[in-house]
């Protein structure tokens, strides 16, 4: 009997793409999509395999965070790909996309064909290496793209770093197009940040920290979205946190461009006022916004301006965060309370409906990076079971993550994933949490 | 030792009733200060370091007088150019200086929330005498005492603060501590100065707080005016075009001030830059209380010391 052979039942199905969200049976064969529905159970592969009884929580295609920080090679302090891809499929995860700035910086196809070897040995989800627009994140040219993209990129950014040279930026746009991957701007102009440190507002002028400007982050996608129009390249705006971001996308797309926007979860739970008391956990680039920033970002997200959710999980040690504010580095942790935050502020605040708020961690980022369904059949089975109505209290000492950087520890939450499948391989588990799957067994006995 | 914990982190906070307790408290080492002895060693036995990461010779000298007159043992430590320039955190830097015996740290720090971060890890009491943009809470509190002295109480006054406000925590501090007691604060300044949402960040509720980019605006009626320092840095940002530009439309002037109240009083915190921010015959003239606020620092930090260590800062001047 194959440990990646399950016949999945009493669960609902969450079909994202297909907007369901039913009671329906799936079975796995190896690893694989075999059969949905009735045929499931009576499908002759049923016979060999485990059933797991989803006890009505629901199952769903894994989830993709389009965005974070694995930090290895080089800062294995702050994380590596086995501990980020641990609590990656704890928070039902997948797939990560993981952003170049690592130490070395991902843009050479050596380095990329470093971590995917890595990633495959000790990994726990998928990783998709986010390559380097300009080597060493300089800004000065561009990578060798067609060579990266061979190695395996599903996308370029500097993130971390804006593309501040326009020129530059049209032109990884234009080979970007003709290679069939994305570009995923950082958007930031950097004279308009300064020396800011958080959310430009009432409350830095209090606490006597310098602002960081809507205009920042506004300027730059303006400009990026000139430029998918100029060449036709696939731009997708990252962490997006300001309502005139949200309007100029907003405008793009009704025009018919192709251009996609993320924003984390922090941006629709938090607002600047986090960053109370010098609170270093809820620092991060771009800052918390305001209240009516955290709203349009909502609002976004509700009228589909705004496709996708994504972490931006990047981990810090505790000795680098526990600093004066200015001197801690910008970046908090999501992985681990991704699916709750969202959950919690969208679904169950009722700003918008389970399957939207799925899509937006599933079908929408699997788009973007050119992923497949998993719920078709012959697709390797990255599976979710999720329960949404799972109240639990965020416990950062309990993460996977070496990060304990959260602005969200002592929250409680509603939501939470209960396992995690990876090509039919279970590599989550939430303790003591699941009802134990009755291993029944058909003819193989 | 059972006193209770108590930090002077900043006036934002800082409820009303115990700021008005220092300044009672202030006005009593005053007294103290003009006697033959001029000391009360309330806090004899207490070890207090002052450790400055940024230079400061007023508030450094001020804090150290304070702490000897009220018999504790005070220590000075420049931050530059010792075990920091080695590349100690902050926070290691003081907790060695806790092993040693430390029970109340002077920190001044160019970070904003430097003081309230030291706080949350320390055993010490910590007095905040700078931190960054943020506040000086005790300068806040000599600015206070030294308008008392003139006008009995702050209830109805109209303040004006000019200059870089954006950068002032010297600012911050005075809007709260004038606020809460009573006054009306007008925030004057090039707008790239000053802070955004100043009046809604430094407690408009009240309505007690405007801003204005006009000086003859700010000035108009006002029962004191104070000038804040041009910081040099300052001089060489974007937010400012030059030194030259900024006097041509906020050094305090005596022609500048005639929209004031006749008997009004000019405050500076001090060092000048004479002729940048204020011209000298305003800074040396008679409605000008600038030493009086010099003066007052000492019997304000008196005060605060023996406040920090849980006893009530008129009693122990009495």
């Amino acid at each position: 009997m194959s440990e990646r052979t399950w016949l999945f039942v009493n669960a609902r199905l969450a079909d994202p793409g297909a907007g369901t969200l039913a009671f329906e049976d799936v079975l796995v064969v190896d690893g694989r999509i075999v059969a949905r529905g009735p045929a499931a159970a009576t499908h002759a592969g049923a016979k060999s395999a485990r059933t797991f009884d989803g006890a009505g929580a629901i199952l769903a295609p894994g989830l993709v965070d389009a965005h974070v920080h694995l930090r290895e090679p080089g800062q294995e302090d702050k994380e590596t790909i086995a501990t980020g891809t641990a609590a990656a499929v704890a928070g039902g995860f997948t797939s990560v996309a993981c952003m170049p700035n690592t130490v070395p910086v991902l843009d050479e196809p050596g380095r990329l064909r470093w971590v995917l070897e890595r990633a495959a040995h000790t990994g726990l989800a998928r990783v998709h290496p986010v390559a380097a627009i300009t080597p060493g994140l300089l800004g000065e040219r561009l990578s060798d793209m067609a060579a990266l993209v061979e190695a395996g990129a599903i996308a370029f950014s500097d993130d971390g770093r804006p593309v501040m040279h326009g020129g530059l930026m049209r032109h990884a746009l234009e080979y970007a197009r003709d290679l069939g991957v994305p570009v995923i701007t950082h958007a930031e102009d950097l004279s308009l940040r300064g020396d800011g440190v958080m959310n430009e507002g009432a409350v830095a002028s209090r606490l006597g920290l310098s602002g960081i400007p809507n205009a920042c982050e506004v300027t730059a996608v303006a400009r990026d979205l000139e430029l998918a129009a100029l060449t036709g390249g696939r731009l997708h705006v990252a962490h997006v946190s300001t309502a005139g971001a949200v309007e100029a996308l907003r405008r793009a797309r009704a025009l018919g461009a192709t251009v996609t926007g993320e924003t984390a979860p922090h941006y629709v739970a938090l607002t600047d006022a986090a960053c109370d008391g010098y609170e270093t956990n809820a620092k991060m680039n771009p800052p918390l916004r305001s209240a009516a920033d955290r709203d349009a970002v909502i609002a976004g997200l509700a009228d589909g301006t705004l496709t996708i959710l994504a972490t931006d999980h990047a981990p810090h040690t505790p000795q680098e965060k526990e600093r004066e504010f200015a001197a801690a580095p910008f970046g908090i942790v999501g992985l681990e309370t991704a699916l709750g935050v969202t959950l919690t502020h969208l679904v169950h605040a009722g700003r918008m409906p389970l399957l939207a708020v799925l899509a937006a961690w599933t079908t929408a980022p699997r788009a973007l990076l050119g992923l497949p369904d998993p719920l078709v059949p012959g697709a390797e089975a990255d599976l979710v079971l999720l329960d949404p109505e799972r109240a639990w209290t965020v416990d950062r000492d309990a993460f996977r993550s070496k990060g304990r950087n959260t602005p969200f520890h002592g929250h409680a939450l509603t939501g939470r994933a209960l396992g995690t499948w990876v090509a039919g391989r279970r590599v989550f588990e939430l303790p003591a949490a699941v009802p134990a799957p009755t291993l029944t067994t058909g003819g193989a006995r | 030792m059972n006193a209770p914990r108590r930090d002077l982190l900043d006036l934002e906070t800082l409820p009303t009733s115990e700021m008005t307790r220092l300044l009672e408290g202030a006005r009593a080492f005053q007294r103290v200060l003009a006697s033959p002895g001029r000391k009360k060693p309330v806090l004899a036995g207490t070890a207090v370091a002052n450790v400055f990461y940024e230079p400061s010779t007023r508030t450094r000298v001020s804090f150290e007088w304070a702490a000897r007159r009220v018999g504790a043992d005070a220590v000075s430590f420049a931050a530059t150019g010792s075990s920091v320039g080695k590349g100690e955190s902050l926070l290691d830097t003081v907790w060695t200086l806790e092993s040693m015996g430390l029970d109340l740290v002077v920190l001044r720090h160019g970070s904003s929330g430097a003081a309230h971060f030291l706080a949350r890890h320390l055993t010490a009491h910590v007095v905040n005498a700078g931190d960054g943009t943020h506040e000086h809470p005790t300068q806040g509190l000599l600015d206070a005492r030294t308008l008392l002295d003139h006008w009995g109480s702050l209830a109805g006054r109209r303040i004006a603060i000019v200059g870089d406000v954006k950068h002032s925590r010297v600012a911050r501090s005075a809007t709260w501590a004038f606020t809460k007691l009573g006054a009306h604060v007008v925030l004057c300044g090039p707008t790239a100065l000053l802070p955004v949402a100043a009046a809604a960040a430094l407690g408009d509720p009240a309505g007690q707080v405007s801003v204005t980019a006009s000086l003859a605006e700010a000035v108009e009626g006002a029962d004191a005016v104070m000038a804040l320092r041009l910081q040099s840095e300052r001089m060489e940002a974007s937010n400012l075009p030059s030194a030259a530009d900024f006097t041509r439309r906020y050094r305090l002037t005596r022609k500048r001030l005639t929209g004031a109240k006749t008997d009004a009083l000019v405050l500076h915190p001090g060092p000048m830059n004479r002729g940048v921010e204020i011209a000298s015959h305003v800074a040396d003239s008679p409605r000008s209380v600038i030493r009086a606020q010099v003066a007052n620092g000492v019997a304000v930090r008196m005060a605060v010391l023996c406040w920090c260590r849980g006893l009530d800062p008129v009693e122990a001047a009495s």
